[in-house]
């Protein structure tokens, strides 16, 4: 398998007042394209700045993130804007959808960002929908589903450009098991069926099972690699 | 979905605020639409019933002291002058002072119209009436309009000045004719009567008038002969003061204090409050969305686009609200200008030029409202908007 994402020697740094905490400090990985990685660790181990970095939602002080090929630690703001719309798509925690808008508006979104004519958008919106197994909420609001409806239709929002990296910022964090399991389930199918990367952040050792590995990450480094 | 529904959705997603914000812009854009076109008739009004080559002779003291009636002939003499007549405010009402004033005038007939042919438009056998009837009187057509007079009728006319010797205050006068002004847009709201009439029967003022209207050969030949008056009748009981038309009645007007100033007060107070209330408001609308700017962020809209939609949203609103606010106004000066008291201010209807300054302030209100928190949407960091609470 190719690698997808590459991190090579990463350092990252957070000023707290006068005080500089380094995060990483050479951090070096790789995940290769199809894989389905969850990383684990205590609070404050570095996760969800290692999220952010994969997703070009923050920037590392020092080293190299290769994408696909391509290096994107040096772009723009503007360039590492249209890089995520084009190749990323996240989960949140707490689902993050627009509240005036509709499951199948909220699921557009990303699709504002293309040339697409509207009807390849409205079909891409319904294939998303039906994916998540949601296409009947369609015209509902998030206010009108339940927690797991909503991470469906997050789920859908992020799938729906057709990303080569899934990033899941503690996906189940805010769902009882059951419905925990089904959302997990739906992001192993689109890992198995799709051939989706998946990073997935997450607290919970039964969430992870679900990975087709798991890294440990404490103190800015990777402790411990369980398959 | 277009990034317009995006702000459209985003602005009335509480539509109680987004209605009480409107609704204070309508306030401001109301009064603005109201008193700057109050202003600009008023303005219009003078320039278009002023003429270049006609002065006004006056008391020195004040326009509203008297001079006396013999003061016409000896300006009728002067080098440059081929023109006079004069004229006397009455103080004119219809029955009820308070609610059915307008301005009349006592007038020599003849010179007046001759020096005001091109004001007062009345059909010629209807002016020969006029001024052989002794009694007679010429109604402008808003009068007219507002009282249903016909010609031939007589009607006692009021004044809040005069009073007769035996105490009345109304005089009767019989309608020998209709005016109409050069323009259908100009004020008909007055009437002229016989200054003789007047001066037979009033109790006080006698041989008295208000002031002298004079027509120059040449406007050019204006400041000559304005001095040349007044000098004339320097250290004289009765000094004068003479200006062009335009002048007096820009001096007539202020009577009622610095119209232009009072208007532009009221009209940026009423901004300065607005400016307050919805900028506070909407940089607070902006902090309860924080954490959807950086989702919107985390999904690929580039922090331009962002900015473009908080300030799309700003200008939106003040755009409904100004669009109402001047299409009511323009409605209210509509029917305004209609009414009888509407009619002495001019034409009232809202000229291009205001509603066009009305939608560049909006635009300018939009801008300024939605500075402060589209620039704090551009500069916010995706993890600071992500993890703030």
């Amino acid at each position: 398998m190719t690698d997808l994402i590459q991190l090579k020697t990463v350092t990252k740094n957070y000023r707290r007042g006068k005080e500089e905490i380094a995060i990483f400090n050479g951090l070096t990985m790789t995940i290769p394209k199809g894989d389905f990685v969850a990383i684990m660790g205590p609070s404050g181990s570095g996760k969800t700045t290692l999220l952010n970095l994969l997703g070009g939602t923050d920037r590392c002080d020092g080293g190299e993130i290769i994408f696909d090929g391509e290096r994107i630690e040096g772009y723009s703001e503007g360039q590492l804007a249209a890089w995520r719309a084009r190749n990323v798509g996240f989960i949140f925690q707490f689902y993050n959808l627009m509240p005036v808008l509709t499951a199948e508006q909220n699921v557009e979104l990303p699709l504002m960002l293309t040339s697409l004519p509207a009807k390849k958008r409205k079909d891409n919106v319904a294939t998303a929908l039906k994916i998540v197994e949601l296409a009947d909420r369609a015209k509902h609001k998030p206010k009108e589903l339940s927690g797991g409806q909503q991470q469906r239709v997050a789920i859908a929002r992020a799938i729906v450009s057709d990303p080569k990296l899934l990033l899941c910022d503690e996906p189940t964090g805010d769902l009882d098991r059951n419905t925990a399991n089904d959302i997990l389930k739906t992001l192993q199918q689109l890992n198995k069926e799709l051939g989706k990367t998946i990073v997935m952040v997450t607290h919970d050792p039964e969430a992870a099972r679900f990975a087709t590995r798991t890294l440990h990450l404490d103190k800015g480094a990777f402790a411990e690699i369980t398959a | 979905m277009t990034d317009f529904d995006l702000v459209r959705k985003n602005l009335f997603r509480k539509p109680l605020r987004t209605i009480l914000l409107t609704i204070s812009i309508f306030m401001a854009f109301l009064i603005f639409g109201l008193l700057v076109s109050l202003n600009v008739g008023l303005e219009r009004a003078t320039e278009s019933g002023s003429a270049s080559d006609r002065l006004i002779v006056s008391n020195k003291i004040n326009f509203t002291e008297p001079l006396p009636i013999a003061y016409v002939n000896r300006i009728a003499a002067i080098k440059g002058v081929t023109g006079v007549t004069h004229s006397s405010w009455f103080g004119a009402y219809y029955k009820d002072p308070r609610t059915s004033r307008f301005v009349g005038f006592a007038v020599d007939p003849e010179t007046y119209l001759t020096l005001y042919a091109n004001d007062v438009r009345i059909p010629q056998a209807q002016r020969q009436a006029f001024i052989a009837e002794r009694t007679g009187v010429i109604v402008g057509k808003a009068v007219a309009d507002q009282f249903g007079w016909k010609v031939g009728q007589t009607v006692p006319i009021s004044s809040n000045i005069y009073a007769q010797p035996n105490g009345r205050r109304s005089w009767d006068m019989k309608i020998s004719g209709i005016f109409t002004g050069a323009k259908p847009t100009d004020s008909t709201s007055a009437l002229y009567f016989h200054y003789d009439y007047l001066n037979e029967s009033a109790t006080f003022g006698r041989d008295q008038i208000g002031n002298v209207a004079v027509r120059t050969a040449s406007p050019d030949l204006n400041d000559a002969v304005a001095k040349a008056i007044d000098a004339s009748f320097a250290n004289s009981p009765y000094e004068t003061s003479t200006v062009d038309e335009k002048t007096f009645a820009r001096a007539f007007l202020k009577q009622a204090g610095d119209l232009n100033f009072i208007v532009s007060m009221v009209v940026a107070a009423a901004f300065a409050a607005i400016l307050m209330i919805v900028s506070t408001t909407l940089v607070s609308a902006m902090r309860e969305r924080t954490k959807e700017i950086g989702v919107m962020k985390t999904l690929g809209f580039s922090s331009p686009r962002v900015l473009r939609m908080v300030l799309g949203e700003a200008l939106m609103l003040s755009t409904i609200g100004a669009v109402l606010g001047l299409g009511t106004s323009a409605v209210m000066l509509g029917g305004l200008s209609k009414s009888p008291v509407g009619a002495n201010f001019g034409d009232l209807n809202m000229s291009p030029v205001v509603a066009i300054s009305g939608l560049l302030l909006a635009v300018t209100l939009g801008l300024v409202t939605g500075a402060v928190p589209a620039i704090s949407a551009l500069r916010m960091s995706i993890v600071d908007a992500l993890t703030r609470r």
